[in-house]
């Protein structure tokens, strides 16, 4: 399988189609619903960011408590349309890459690809497995928000597959 | 009458927590493996691979089969000839929680619905039914939310027909389509009132998987099977593993159906004291 780094430059998010897989190497950021709700809640009220939207990829996850000796507990994604409300404005500020699961609203879609953006799907119910590929990981945000915390994550070989394209390509189907 | 210590109970409840998160359900992996064997869809192979792979490293490394560990939803059943020496609903809670932290799963109960505010483990939700004879048996179902949400209820007229029900349960699997980690199983619930359709279509979840079915069951399976949903809703033969239909007498003035949706990771364990 294909293997693709972060950052992803626009040149390299615009070549991705929909259906295609890769594993992905590099820093990605965990955020859920009450992160997105406060990033959204600083990005109207003209606060400055707990992280740099730009260039990251922000991965919908929320872990299990950390079992002793481990990098992080089980750590598969969570529903991406609970964020719908919240991705186009994260999107114009900045933001290109998402990881998650499931479909997304047309708006979403519409704001992905006019913002030159990419939607990954990764393998959903399997968050034992995809914690393997987690080398690193650190609360750098939220942490009051417990499982609900921005973490960064170092991954290695985190499988992806392209759900929305930079062209509005949709492997679930327009809606 | 027969006594048993609260204590026990907590320390069983405390075994069913972490047997329900760390080994997925026999019956469910059996019918993961038979789903495996007969997709025909390279990509829904893939990722039936990755589940059943998933279940073995879970069980390897004793991590949580999926990170969401859900909202623990214990069903006890006590002989009405049992008395319980303590309090039962703070020992079936206590023995969550020591579970839960014992075995790193995650807080994901907030105790104000509606302010929201920092995470826990508890409360439960406790379902209780008085049986005969002089046992407990204790039943736990980690309820994971992702599925959860996709959960419907309607209140039928009682000259529906059985088309509209049928119709109206295959509707709400679309409706969940990709979102809630399929292949699914599907919990119904059908008579009683809102609330009890609601606990039978949960309760369903818990029957085993297995070739005993009714004619019902068997034509929504097929049908679910149609939409083409598939794992991941990518496309494929296995939208759904089961459907498990519980029914109840109900009123003459209506007919509730309550459709309770199960991710791929159907967790539950049971036992009996």
């Amino acid at each position: 399988m294909k293997k693709i780094n972060t950052p992803l430059d626009l040149n390299k998010i615009k070549s991705l189609k929909a259906g295609q897989e890769f594993l992905l190497s590099g820093t990605i950021y965990t955020a859920r619903d009450q992160a997105h709700k406060r990033l959204v809640g600083a990005v109207k009220s003209g606060k400055k960011l707990p992280i740099e939207l730009k260039n990251a990829v922000i991965y919908y996850c929320g872990p299990t408590n950390t079992p002793k000796g481990k990098v992080i507990g089980s750590c598969g994604p969570t529903t991406s349309s609970r964020m719908d409300e919240f991705t186009p404005l994260l999107l114009a500020k900045g933001l290109r890459v998402m990881i998650g699961k499931g479909a997304r609203s047309e708006e979403v879609r519409q704001a992905i690809k006019k913002n030159k953006g990419v939607y990954f799907v990764t393998y959903a119910g399997c968050g034992a497995l995809l914690a393997k590929h987690v080398k690193e990981a650190k609360v750098v945000a939220y942490a009051d928000l417990g499982p609900e915390a921005i973490l960064k994550l170092k991954v290695k070989d985190f499988p992806l597959i392209v759900a929305i394209d930079a062209n509005g390509g949709n492997i679930y189907g327009q809606a | 009458m027969r006594r048993v210590e609260a204590v026990k109970i907590s320390k069983a409840v405390t075994e069913l927590v972490r047997k329900a998160s760390l080994f997925l359900r026999k019956d469910v992996l059996s019918a993961l493996s038979r789903a495996y064997a007969a997709e025909k869809n390279k990509q829904a192979k893939t990722i039936l691979k990755a589940i059943l792979d998933n279940a073995a490293y879970a069980r390897q490394e004793k991590l949580a089969i999926c990170q969401d560990t859900g909202l623990p939803v214990v069903f006890i059943q006590i002989g009405q000839d049992v008395a319980v020496r303590g309090d039962l609903k703070s020992a079936i809670n206590k023995g969550i929680e020591e579970g839960y932290r014992k075995h790193y799963l995650r807080n994901s109960i907030v105790g104000d619905s509606l302010q929201r505010g920092r995470s826990g483990f508890l409360p439960c939700i406790i379902h209780t039914d008085i049986v005969k004879g002089n046992k407990i048996k204790l039943t736990i179902l980690p309820k994971g939310f992702g599925c959860e949400n996709k959960s419907q209820l309607k209140m039928f007229k009682p000259t529906a027909n059985i088309e509209e029900v049928k119709e109206f349960i295959v509707k709400a699997v679309k409706d969940a389509g990709p979102d809630a980690c399929p292949p699914y199983v599907i919990g119904v619930g059908i008579g009683g009132t809102a609330d009890y359709a609601g606990i039978m279509a949960k309760k369903a979840l818990l029957r085993k998987i297995s070739s005993r079915n009714s004619k019902l069951e068997k034509d929504l399976l097929k049908r679910i099977n149609k939409t083409g949903i598939g794992p991941m809703g990518l496309g494929g033969a296995n939208t759904a593993l089961a459907v498990h239909i519980q029914t109840h007498p109900t009123h003459i003035a209506g007919l509730p159906v309550s459709v309770n949706i199960s991710c791929h990771a159907l967790r539950s364990a049971s036992v009996t004291l």
